[in-house]
């Protein structure tokens, strides 16, 4: 799996791209293949406020459930409402069925993330292989 | 499916049988049939809508209109869909799948008893109220407490009952403290319950023998712990004997030990929770008991305290009157009230002691030997090809994981459902939390020596596919009237109810489904 | 011990396979100090025929042959035969929860019939495999509209069952929203007035009993519309089920809680009896306890399944829409035959007879006493007030083999002398006069309260 070079990411497995004062997020691709088929996202609404490291939803497959932690702090300007009927989007590709949209507070709190040549190593040694 | 002549295993517990198709009661419904007759009025009829006006229903609910055999047939079928105790073994962990006696059905109906209306004067119910108090007796002795109440009506129920008195004790010393330490071995009640009394929960990670790190308890139980949470013997089938050192760890700080009786029966007759420095725990009636599990319930959640707490328990409690007679106390200016109304499952409380009357103290010690026995003999039997996460001797239920079978991509779940084929129910799977695919095992002491051999068997057989034939195992059950369902489906877009069909509709004949 | 299928030889040699010496080595870990060294001083074994006796002799120390009047949210209905002798089969009484759906079609599919005759009955889009009982219930209802409106302001109508609402502070004093009442009214209903002032933008949820605790079938329409207006959820409870089947059902309602003990399941002094909680669909994931769910299997055939247990507690843990694990799966299956009897006709027919017995029950003593609430609308029970107290003229009933209404004063003290009377369909005329007359005989010499 290529993860795009453009998104930053979390040890929680969540990535977001940045456009201006615009993220953009979602979960990877290995989230996605660690949950199995999902059946609901649980997403706050539009105006809610979210904070860096902050638990902001959940995503739920039929065994268990998994809290997304926002990589970043500010105000939901968008909400995938897809995602409402067809959570299997988030399967069968993850890096383009995003959750929510926010307006960001704090553009510096990105300079933290892992890059995508970070993470894809972070996972290699999370899975050992 | 595999191909013929890949090794499939002997099973010689079961057959493949003709079982009976039926629909939804509600399909094979037509108007005008009937399977009751009311006895006629013998007060003058009525005109329902003239004297309920605006509250007047004006559609009748649309149930089923069958005859009585009809029904008969129709529930007949469906329970032969079933697995049961009845039937065979269920090797569930933690669920204490015992034999469930007849005599217990038998005396739970006798009339003075099932037709007890639970607002009738008490003169009236002393028969009812003796059988409470002599439960109560019992159990108080087998558990080694001091008092005891019978009110919730699952375990559940009793983890918040007991919690819920832990809270009021501490706030009746001026402080309800903030915090429960619950193991991470633990059941999902557990931090369901504390979160309801609200509390923070605060996990404690086992050690490397999948028990309580005593240690580490030490260091994060202060003044803000109101309890802990145990399960012992554990989730993992393993006694804590370290368990009087985190009984006084916790009480050094002022907090308290609440032990889950889930696993009560590795205990009865041999030692007791409250010799042990437990203060507050519950039972559950529907597995150490022996009352049926139903298809999921009824249970009875009984809670037993030490007297620390008793001024807490909920209201009414039984007492004897100065007239030599049983009565319901609702003069409990300290209880946490009412944990749900009336007195509790009161049907399961006589099930219960006909159980404890059959048994007597010998036939409970010998219980608990068995069961023990039991969980050990498999152990034995198993130990070279699952693998035992943890090598602390086990009680009356023994976890393996599925590591050696994961290597040839079979899981625990995979497992389980080829155990199906076998004639068996599977046994736990993924649980504990502690112990990545986990196979955790309580055979119970229902089960004979041929029954566990059988199951040994079985076993040891399915480890041997994982091996020769994973196929097969992957894609079980094969012998079942339905194979695996599609879960995803049915939780992506929930139909909880059936639809009677538009009246234009016409049938679609399911072609996807396979004829025979 | 008869229950134990071993003999004493397979024990020995089952130990020597172990490699244990005695069973008592299978005990090491507990710690000597803790190892009983006593027999447990419990009654000694019994034969099954001693055990019969014992409880034959304790089931004839209760009311045998007595006539009871009694409801208040317990209610002597017939229980057709064939309950019992279908959930007596051991593959009902003797199974597990359905978590293995391949084995276990039978109860699922009969829970899955039971969630839609709940839907049909009170008119809600989704009901639940079963909660614990009406009372408990009624508290999860609660916790339920708090957490969909994320308000904390509970208000409770005081004629909702008293224990119920003692249940419902018992869940609520630690979770921060303690329930204020609401007054009844002259005419025994909820006060709407009063009920109008104390909804605010800070209510979750309105709750009310209907038919209520004196019997008398509140005006839902109105209710609701009043706490609708602000935004709170309406919670109707129904502790007598059997009214269902000629009563409107609360469709205004958002949640509904209902005991089915009035379907088919045995009085047993207070328990096991039935609680499910129905709702309107878009609440359907904060419903707590299990949901059955129709779906495929790989070969297309339908099946059924437990579903969106991500709910619970055995997934969600501290998070769960409740702790409920084990609910009242074989008490549920037992209302399920009860409604599969009775069907669509029939259902009618029982409320209608249950209407029948009431109002002739009500009028006749109502000549003796005086009947409270008299003209609202009720189903099977009334208010009867004497002058004469009700310990003796319960007394005096008792020498009839008569147990009388429930006296009142307990909970509503304002109510002096009242009774709460219930008769049902197996009341008959015969004892409904002989109550009267009875009532009628109170000595002139009026006792004081």
């Amino acid at each position: 799996m290529v993860y795009p070079e453009k998104y930053k990411y979390t040890r929680e497995h969540e990535w977001v791209e940045v456009a201006g004062n615009q993220g953009t997020i979602g979960i990877t691709d290995y989230a996605q293949n660690s949950l199995g088929d999902i059946v609901f996202v649980d997403a706050p609404k539009v105006g809610a406020k979210v904070e860096k490291g902050a638990v902001f939803g959940s995503v739920e497959s039929v065994k268990a459930v998994s809290d997304l932690y926002s990589p970043v702090s500010g105000t939901v300007t968008g909400v995938n409402e897809d995602l409402t009927s067809s959570p299997e989007n988030v399967n069968t590709d993850a890096h383009s069925a995003w959750i929510i949209k926010v307006e960001l507070n704090d553009p510096g709190e990105l300079d933290s993330l892992l890059t995508a040549a970070d993470y894809e190593k972070f996972i290699a040694e999370e899975t050992g292989k | 499916m595999a191909t013929t002549n890949m090794f499939t295993g002997t099973t010689r517990k079961v057959t493949a049988h003709l079982t009976q198709n039926e629909d939804l009661s509600f399909e094979k419904s037509s108007p005008g049939k009937k399977g009751y007759k009311l006895a006629p009025l013998d007060v003058p009829d009525v005109d329902a809508a003239a004297l309920l006006e605006d509250a007047m229903r004006e559609d009748a609910p649309t149930l089923p209109e069958l005859s009585e055999i009809e029904i008969i047939r129709h529930f007949t079928r469906l329970s032969t869909w079933n697995y049961a105790i009845d039937l065979g073994m269920y090797p569930l962990g933690s669920c204490t799948m015992k034999y469930n006696p007849r005599v217990n059905e038998f005396v739970s109906r006798l009339e003075g008893i099932a037709e007890a209306h639970p607002y009738q004067p008490e003169s009236l119910s002393q028969g009812a109220l003796e059988i409470v108090k002599l439960l109560q007796d019992c159990l108080i002795e087998i558990t080694g407490m001091d008092a005891i109440t019978l009110q919730p009506a699952a375990g559940a129920h009793g983890e918040f009952t007991g919690i819920l008195l832990a809270r009021n004790y501490h706030e009746s010393k001026g402080n309800p403290r903030k915090i429960v330490i619950i193991p991470d071995s633990a059941h999902g009640t557990n931090p369901a319950t504390a979160a309801s009394c609200g509390y923070q929960i605060v996990n404690l990670k086992s050690n490397a023998q999948g028990g309580v790190d005593v240690a580490a308890l030490a260091q994060i139980v202060n003044e803000d712990t109101a309890a802990m949470m145990l399960t012992n013997p554990s989730t993992i089938g393993v006694f804590e004997n370290e368990i009087h050192k985190i009984a006084d760890v916790l009480h050094d700080k002022g907090a308290l030990l609440y032990m889950d009786g889930a696993n009560m029966n590795a205990l009865v007759g041999k030692t007791r929770p409250g010799d042990f420095g437990v203060d507050v725990m519950h039972l559950n009636l529907h597995k150490t008991f022996s009352t049926p599990h139903g298809g999921g319930g009824p249970g009875s959640g009984p809670v037993a305290c030490k007297r620390i707490l008793e001024p807490f328990l909920p209201s009414p409690i039984l007492a004897k009157g100065s007239d030599g007679l049983l009565h319901w106390n609702y003069d409990r200016p300290q209880s946490v009230g009412r944990v749900r109304m009336l007195y509790g499952n009161f049907g399961m409380f006589v099930r219960a002691l006909a159980y404890i009357l059959a048994n007597g103290p010998d036939g409970l010690r010998q219980t608990t030997e068995d069961a023990v026995l039991n969980a050990n003999y498999i152990r034995k039997k198993l130990e070279d090809v699952y693998e035992l996460p943890y090598t602390t001797s086990s009680m009356h239920e023994v976890v393996f994981s599925d590591k050696r079978q994961t290597k040839n991509g079979i899981k625990t779940g995979d497992i389980a459902k080829r155990l199906i084929d076998y004639g068996f129910h599977p046994y736990t799977t993924s649980f504990p939390l502690i112990v990545p695919g986990a196979l955790m095992i309580e055979p119970t002491e229902s089960e004979s020596r041929e029954e566990l051999d059988l199951f040994i068997d079985a076993m040891r057989q399915i480890a041997r596919e994982v091996d020769e034939n994973p196929e097969i195992v992957t894609s079980a059950p094969h012998s079942t009237r339905i194979s695996r369902l599609d879960e995803t489906t049915a939780a992506r877009k929930p139909v909880l109810r059936w639809k009677a069909p538009a009246a234009n509709d016409s049938v679609e004949i399911d072609t996807a489904a396979k004829e025979w | 011990m008869r229950y134990l299928p071993k003999s004493d030889s397979e024990r020995t040699e089952m130990l020597r396979e172990i490699g244990a010496a005695s069973i008592n080595d299978l005990f090491s870990a507990i710690p000597e100090e803790y190892r009983l060294a006593r027999d447990l001083d419990v009654p000694r074994q019994m034969g099954e025929s001693e055990i019969v006796e014992h409880f034959k002799a304790a089931a004839a120390k209760n009311a045998n042959g007595y006539t009871s009047f009694l409801g208040a949210g317990a209610y002597r209905h017939y229980r057709p035969v064939i309950i019992d002798s279908l959930v007596q089969r051991g593959e009902f009484l003797t199974s597990y929860t359905p978590y293995q759906a391949e084995i276990t079609q039978g109860t699922l599919q009969a829970i899955f019939e039971f969630q839609t005759m709940i839907c049909e009955l009170t008119g809600m889009d989704i009901a639940n495999a079963s909660m614990y009982d009406g009372s408990t219930g009624a508290a999860e209802a609660v916790m339920m509209a708090v957490r969909i409106t994320g308000r904390d302001g509970v208000l409770v109508a005081r004629t909702v069952h008293p224990e119920y609402r003692e249940v419902m502070h018992t869940y609520a004093q630690h979770q921060g929203h303690e329930a204020r009442e609401i007054e009844y009214g002259q005419d025994g209903r909820i006060d709407l007035a009063a009920l109008e002032q104390a909804v605010t933008e800070d209510i979750a949820c309105v709750l009310v009993q209907s038919p209520n605790f004196f019997g008398i079938i509140e005006d839902i329409p109105a209710i609701a519309k009043i706490a609708h207006k602000k935004g709170a959820l309406l919670i109707v409870s129904i502790a007598e089920a059997v009214s269902l089947g000629i009563v409107r059902p609360p469709v205004e309602a958002d949640i509904v809680s209902m005991e089915a003990q009035s379907f088919g399941v045995a009085l047993s002094y207070g328990g096991p009896y039935c609680g499910v909680l129905a709702a309107k669909e878009k609440y359907l994931r904060q419903m707590p306890g299990r949901l059955v769910g129709e779906t495929k299997d790989t070969e297309g055939r339908r099946g059924f399944v437990l579903t969106l247990s991500t709910r619970e507690q055995h997934i969600r843990r501290e998070k769960a829409t409740s702790n409920i694990c084990t609910n009242q799966a074989l008490v549920a299956l037992m209302t399920t035959i009860f409604l599969t009897v009775y069907g669509k006709q029939g259902m009618r027919e029982l409320a209608v007879q249950n209407l029948a017995k009431a109002k002739y029950a009500a009028d006749t003593l109502g000549k003796q006493g005086k009947l409270r609430f008299a003209k609202t609308t009720r189903f099977n029970e009334f208010v009867l007030q004497t002058d004469e107290a009700p310990e003796q003229l319960n007394a005096r009933l008792l020498e009839k083999k008569i147990v009388g209404g429930l006296p009142l004063k307990k909970w509503y003290p304002e109510l002096g002398n009242a009774t709460l009377w219930c008769a049902t369909e197996l009341t008959t005329k015969v004892h409904i006069d002989a109550a009267a007359a009875v009532v009628a005989g109170a000595p002139v010499a009026v006792s004081a309260r």
